[in-house]
């Protein structure tokens, strides 16, 4: 295709893509280098009959035209990526020098909010997509295994939780575990304790944070393999099975090694997935116990004091972390390429 | 001629065909269990004393004479007038989609029928921007937005979406496209067609089944988006996740749950007719992402 004709079909699309997207990845780089003015503070004399005192007060007028005239807010290069609620880099120095066993040293870092985050972070995601993988493979073997008949409907009943929004999924959820709902008030009569609750404690919220994950996930990794095994070939399988291989060695050796590229590909697209975790979160009402990058973006966006330099250093740091998480596609993708040019 | 080999033992069958079962009440179960409940009283469907009351609605029948009650519905849909949201949302996610899908379909048969590595080039961004979580965008959106004056209004969020679906529109149609033949739109073209008439006579005819499945996916990124809605629309005009997150806090306190739960329930049910129609698109539009990457 031609240049020219290439321009006109892909100029709209691109359009779209570079004003909303890529110009605002610009912005978010040049605002975390930002931070908000501070206010004009000036000296009044407050006189009453008696005498003149002097007092500090803010100049609302000062502070409001400081803003107008440069909304960024005053430059501080990679001030915001070091303070507290960032990398924390003093912090970290601070606690290294004090602690005095490793245990201690990592319990100082939970405490400072980017890393508390990046550690559900990581722990989600870590756990998340393997549990996934393994789970919807053996529900793609068991359903490859059903009758006809049955197949369909059982395939419309997996693809709910994957389907429904993610927030109005972990609300589902979450009025079930509530202290009052199904399984929370199940769970207190089973252990005997009624002030057993899924919310108060972190370790039990961030089970129940991986557990939705694995609900919300399992029915993408079930679909991608279920379609893989309509395409294991028939031959290689009866081979096998006359060469005298039990079952489980045709599933080990034959249908595994077959499904491996899928399985690459679930891994992926789940660790994506689950790095940008940030609606359960909001659903299950996990903050005070669970945060993830996104969250933290969220809660320095939402509501009336907008920080905006403090979320776009957070968004600059995901991105890269995305980046770098990406890293395995795009060697493939530039192979492909290459090797679809040939 | 295989079913001889392929029999297996009894222990098997029992054991693969329970833990199917097992994963279907797990994948269904929330969802009947809050829709019975939504038709039900609070004192019911957060029932203390025992989860059967939410089965029979004891409480129900006390506070409202039957077992079955629409005043979560009510309160929702009419107190808390939860059809503007459902309305903004149609609005959302007719236009996202429609836009999206039709400059994704020229970008994306651009990109199957080049061979240039600019192509590449853009191919790559559009999957670094498809994997960026989209809340990482919204601080870049909310500064010019406001000193435009453009924040809080539904077409921006419709024109912010279609942005955000394109790297996905853009992938998964350009796969399609790389699958219809590359002889079919030359021919035209060696007829005289130019590059353009080629692609209105030739290609769509031949594409709505490609086009379809990326719509049902455009459609669920713009229905189920939270972070670009709550972040970009004012309160007067939310989408539906936006309105239910936010009535999560004012509705608790005032014994209002019931409100959450009908809203959330009617929220599912276009999924749910989604899924149904569309059951065979989706699974193939998942599968088309798998063999492409």
């Amino acid at each position: 295709m031609p240049h020219r004709t290439f321009v006109w079909f892909i100029a709209p699309t691109l359009t779209a893509m570079i004003l909303f997207i890529a110009l605002p990845i610009v912005s978010v780089a040049i605002q975390s280098l930002y931070v908000a003015h501070e206010q004009v503070i000036i000296e009044v004399e407050n006189c009453n009959p008696f005498k003149c005192e002097a007092a500090l007060t803010v100049d609302v007028e000062a502070t409001r035209k400081l803003n107008e005239d440069a909304p960024l807010g005053r430059f501080n290069a990679l001030g915001t990526y070091a303070n507290r609620n960032h990398l924390a880099l003093a912090e970290i120095g601070v606690v290294w020098n004090e602690s005095k066993s490793w245990r201690q040293f990592v319990a100082g870092v939970y405490n400072l909010p980017f890393y508390k985050a990046l550690f559900f972070t990581l722990t989600y995601t870590f756990v998340v997509a393997p549990v996934v993988l393994v789970l919807g493979l053996f529900v793609a073997l068991g359903v490859n295994a059903l009758p006809r008949i049955t197949k369909g409907p059982t395939i419309f009943v997996s693809l709910l939780p994957m389907i429904v929004t993610p927030l109005i999924g972990s609300l589902i959820l979450f009025w079930m575990v509530d202290a009052d709902g199904i399984i929370g008030a199940t769970l207190q009569l089973v252990f005997d304790d009624n002030d057993l609750s899924l919310k108060a404690s972190a370790p039990l919220t961030w089970i129940l944070l991986i557990v939705y994950g694995i609900w919300h996930n399992t029915p993408f990794s079930f679909i991608v393999f279920y379609a893989g095994l309509q395409t294991v070939p028939k031959e290689t399988i009866e081979a096998a099975q006359i060469d005298g291989a039990t079952r489980w060695q045709r599933v080990r050796y034959v249908v595994v090694p077959y499904l491996m590229p899928l399985a690459v590909f679930i891994i992926l697209m789940q660790l994506m997935d689950g790095f940008r975790i940030f609606e359960p979160i909001v659903g299950f009402s996990a903050s005070a116990k669970a945060t993830s990058l996104s969250w933290i973006i969220f809660n320095d966006l939402f509501g009336d004091a907008k920080l905006f330099g403090s979320a776009a250093a957070t968004s600059m740091m995901t991105i890269i972390g995305v980046c770098f998480l990406l890293t395995p596609v795009l060697i493939r993708t530039w192979r492909d390429f290459n090797t679809r040019r040939v | 001629m295989a079913s001889q080999a392929n029999r297996r033992s009894g222990l098997l069958i029992w054991f693969s065909t329970s833990m199917i079962v097992l994963w279907l009440l797990i994948a269904i179960g929330p969802f009947a269990w809050t829709v019975w409940g939504s038709f039900k009283v609070q004192g019911d469907f957060f029932s203390k004393a025992d989860w059967r009351n939410a089965v029979y609605g004891v409480m129900t029948t006390v506070e409202t004479g039957s077992a079955f009650t629409l005043n979560g519905y009510a309160g929702a849909w009419i107190q808390e007038e939860f059809w503007r949201n459902v309305l903004n949302t149609s609005f959302v996610v007719t236009f996202t989609v429609i836009i999206s899908l039709t400059i994704g379909t020229l970008g994306g048969y651009a990109l199957a029928r080049s061979g240039f590595r600019y192509a590449f080039w853009i191919l790559i961004a559009a999957l670094v921007f498809r994997a960026m979580p989209h809340i990482t965008l919204v601080s870049g959106y909310l500064l010019p937005f406001f000193q435009w004056n453009l924040w809080g209004h539904l077409t921006t969020t419709v024109v912010v979406l279609v942005a955000i679906n394109q790297p996905f529109t853009l992938w998964m149609l350009h796969s399609f496209f790389l699958n219809i033949p590359k002889d079919m739109d030359e021919s035209a073209m060696v007829d005289g067609c130019t590059r353009f008439q080629a692609f209105r006579h030739v290609i769509i005819p031949v594409m709505w089944p490609g086009v379809i499945t990326t719509g049902l996916f455009s459609f669920l990124l713009a229905y189920n988006d939270f972070a670009i809605t709550s972040m970009l629309l004012s309160s007067e005009n939310q989408t539906m996740v936006p309105k239910i997150a936010s009535f999560l806090g004012t509705v608790r306190e005032q014994g209002n749950v019931m409100f959450a739960v009908a809203a959330v329930v009617s929220a599912i049910i276009p999924l749910f007719f989604l899924v149904l129609f569309f059951q065979r698109q989706i699974v193939s539009g998942l599968t088309t992402g798998a063999v492409k990457g």
